[in-house]
């Protein structure tokens, strides 16, 4: 120690931080918190994880090989006549799918492999024109139930678009900032709402009012739950499409006007192209959460899957349909047991649903990031 | 390029003689005045439609919330029909979602904002937080049933309290760590500086100067992330919350059958009860076909709204603290 502070007072009365001890309460921390943020990405492999792992379980059910054996009967035994077919058909389609090979054995021919039974399963649930999973003929077709959730979707972008994207204008454009103060809670309360109130809203209220102008409406129908949930996600769009319009320079509208614009000239010929990148990523993200809600359509827009067939029952918004979600509340509360095959199609269905908003999320993420106009 | 003789000759025409343009101002702008009608029509369908929503529940529901509606158990006759047992279970969830999501949620939003530099890892976790946000809740409720029901039955006993929180949990953590991150960049740098210049360790530094100045910030979005949790319905209809529950979780038996002890008492009892939340008991009432069990839908919609209105006036209560310099 250097002579000069020697003249310190003695070491005790100084304080002196235990750096060890904060050395180690820091390394904790930081693992503890480190923890916490990978919980995020162990959610996200979560989802991915579970709904590929009970796809594919789905696709492996005995019960598709079992089909596929049945369709495959006249070629596997070709001397049989039609009615030992039938017969053997039957026995097959009585018997328990988990025991296929002692079927094999009773019946001399062998059943499908697992491989061929997957890409039976494949192609049932993306060409099947119906959706009977829980019946005793079961089948799988996943489109009509995307069909339905297309048609509550459109109806409800029908209405969220040009209201939202007015709502947006009037907001950022020609709303005093006092009124805005009084608008933007409204919206924020609109948006607070849950989705099972807009659900009661949907089937108690809104559909006996529709009923005085279309007699022919049924009790479940997809026009109001689609104008309803149109109207869940219509704070979404505005204010996201309000935040692209804040985000466009004031010197382009002011040259727009000392260009002799008006005001409506300048909004729409300046203003909204300006600001198009963020008002269509705000659209394409306003359909990923029609696509995905749930309580709104399975309270209003009821549960029956419409074939996809001449009659185009799928695109009538009338009549009752069955949506992806709807149908996966339905099992919820059938209780299916776990390992069955309904218990697996609700997983099936939810692959289908994640795709899809996943991919709008990631279209309506590199839209905004391709066509953004910077102004800088 | 020097004009040509006959452009001396034939000057171009004004702005106002060109061909094509109509300077017609009164109709542009009478169209002008079209454009901004449309606008406040949007806008007053929207607060048309939702105080028609709100007429509506008020109206049907009003007359039916008494006492006995809140302190009854469900029934199959309308008018003995309460929601003791919704209103139990949407505490106990509320509860352990707050529980697990802010230490869980202000844990990763440290992490995030304090402890990693800007690296890939950072960037990663960031782009996967948006893109949770926008997983339909139905899927967490997919997540929810095949991991916390079904593959940790030993320790949630299957369609439970604690499954139904966890899930909701998973739900609300990107609205919670988003907020914290935010509350946390705007403290200012200088009180890092100060504290690190001090001799603290980082770690001190953001325990005692950052956190506290930011705990407005986090407070307000947790309140948010649970007011969003407390209206979901979907993700807990799939992981199998009951819709008949003559019970309250808890050893509690007799009146009010909800006592937060209870989680010190018999947490086991609690946590791996078979419950049901409000929204649940909506939609189940909805779903009837009787006219009494609508009312008795509407009358439960009103106390939600009323628990969603507190809780976001205590939000923007706090969220107007922070506005106030609070360093």
């Amino acid at each position: 120690m250097p002579a000069e502070y020697s003249s310190l007072p003695d070491q005790a009365s100084l304080w002196q931080p235990n750096r060890r001890r904060s050395r180690q309460v820091e390394g904790v921390v930081r693992v503890v918190c480190f923890m916490f943020a990978a919980i995020s990405i162990v959610t996200t492999l979560g989802i991915v994880l579970t709904l590929i792992f009970e796809t594919f379980d789905f696709f492996l059910d005995p019960f598709f090989r079992q089909d596929l054996w049945i369709d495959r009967l006249p070629q596997l035994l070709p001397e049989a006549s039609e009615g030992q077919l039938q017969a053997i058909a039957d026995q097959i389609q009585a018997a328990d799918p988990k025991e296929l090979w002692a079927q094999a054995e009773a019946i001399g021919v062998n059943p499908p492999s697992r491989i061929a039974g997957f890409f039976h399963a494949l192609g049932r649930f993306l060409t099947d024109n119906r959706w009977t999973p829980l019946f005793q003929n079961a089948n799988f077709g996943i489109f009509v139930l995307i069909s339905a959730t297309l048609l509550t979707t459109t109806i409800a972008l029908a209405v969220a678009v040009p209201l939202g994207l007015l709502i947006a204008i009037l907001l950022s454009e020609y709303a005093a900032p006092r009124l805005r103060q009084v608008l933007k809670p409204i919206l924020e309360l609109l948006a607070g709402v849950p989705s099972v109130v807009f659900g009661y809203f949907a089937l108690l209220t809104v559909t006996p009012f529709l009923q005085r102008f279309i007699p022919f409406l049924q009790g479940f129908n997809a026009l109001s739950a689609g104008m309803i949930l149109g109207i869940s996600i219509l704070p979404l769009v505005a204010s996201l499409s309000e935040d692209a319009i804040n985000a466009v320079p004031q010197d382009l509208r002011q040259g727009a006007f000392a260009m002799g614009a008006t005001k409506r000239e300048t909004i729409q010929g300046v203003v909204i192209p300006a600001a198009l990148s963020g008002i269509v990523a705000s659209v394409i993200l306003a359909m990923s959460r029609a696509i995905g809600e749930t309580m709104i359509v399975s309270l209003a827009a009821g549960q029956n899957p419409q074939p996809i067939d001449g009659n185009f029952g799928f695109i009538n918004p009338f009549i009752p349909v069955m949506t992806m979600t709807a149908f996966i509340v339905q099992v919820s509360l059938g209780d299916a047991a776990f390992g069955s095959l309904a218990y697996k199609t609700i997983f099936a269905v939810g692959m289908a649903l994640f795709t899809m908003t996943l991919t709008l999320n990631i279209v309506s993420y590199w839209f905004v990031r391709r066509f953004r106009e910077k102004y800088d | 390029m020097a004009p040509s003789p006959s452009e001396f000759l034939n000057p171009q025409p004004t702005v106002a003689e060109l061909p094509g343009f109509a300077g017609n101002l009164p109709q542009r702008y009478s169209r002008d005045r079209l454009f901004q009608i449309a606008a406040w029509v949007a806008t007053a369908i929207a607060i048309a439609v939702l105080a028609w929503l709100l007429f509506d529940v008020f109206s049907q529901g009003w007359s039916r919330l008494d006492w006995q509606f809140l302190t009854s158990f469900p029934s199959r006759r309308p008018k003995n029909a309460g929601i003791v047992g919704a209103l139990a279970g949407t505490f106990w969830v509320m509860i352990i979602v707050a529980l697990v999501s802010f230490p869980v949620g202000v844990g990763a939003g440290l992490y995030l904002e304090e402890f990693s530099g800007d690296n890939w890892f950072t960037r990663f976790i960031e782009i996967n937080i948006s893109n949770l946000a926008g997983v339909p809740s139905i899927i967490y409720g997919l997540l929810g049933l095949a991991a916390f029901v079904r593959i940790l039955e030993p320790i949630t006993g299957g369609r439970s309290v604690l499954a139904g929180a966890l899930t909701l949990s998973l739900l609300v953590l990107p609205i919670i760590i988003v907020a914290t991150r935010e509350a946390l960049r705007a403290v200012p740098e200088g009180i890092r500086l100060a504290g690190l210049a001090m001799g603290g360790s980082r770690w001190q530094v953001v325990w005692d100067h950052v956190l506290p100045a930011a705990i407005a910030g986090v407070l307000t979005g947790v309140i948010l992330a649970l007011s969003r949790a407390i209206g979901e319905t979907a993700s807990l209809i799939t992981i199998g919350a009951l819709t008949f529950v003559p019970f309250t979780p808890g050893c509690t038996e007799d009146f009010p059958y909800f006592n937060p002890l209870d989680l010190l008492r018999c947490p086991v009892d609690v946590v791996q009860s078979p419950f049901t939340v409000m929204p649940i008991q909506i939609f189940n009432w909805v779903s009837r076909p009787q006219k009494g069990f609508h009312e008795n839908a509407a009358a439960a919609i009103i106390v939600l709204l009323i628990m969603l209105v507190t809780m976001n006036s205590l939000a923007i209560v706090l969220r107007s603290r922070l506005k106030q310099p609070n360093i």
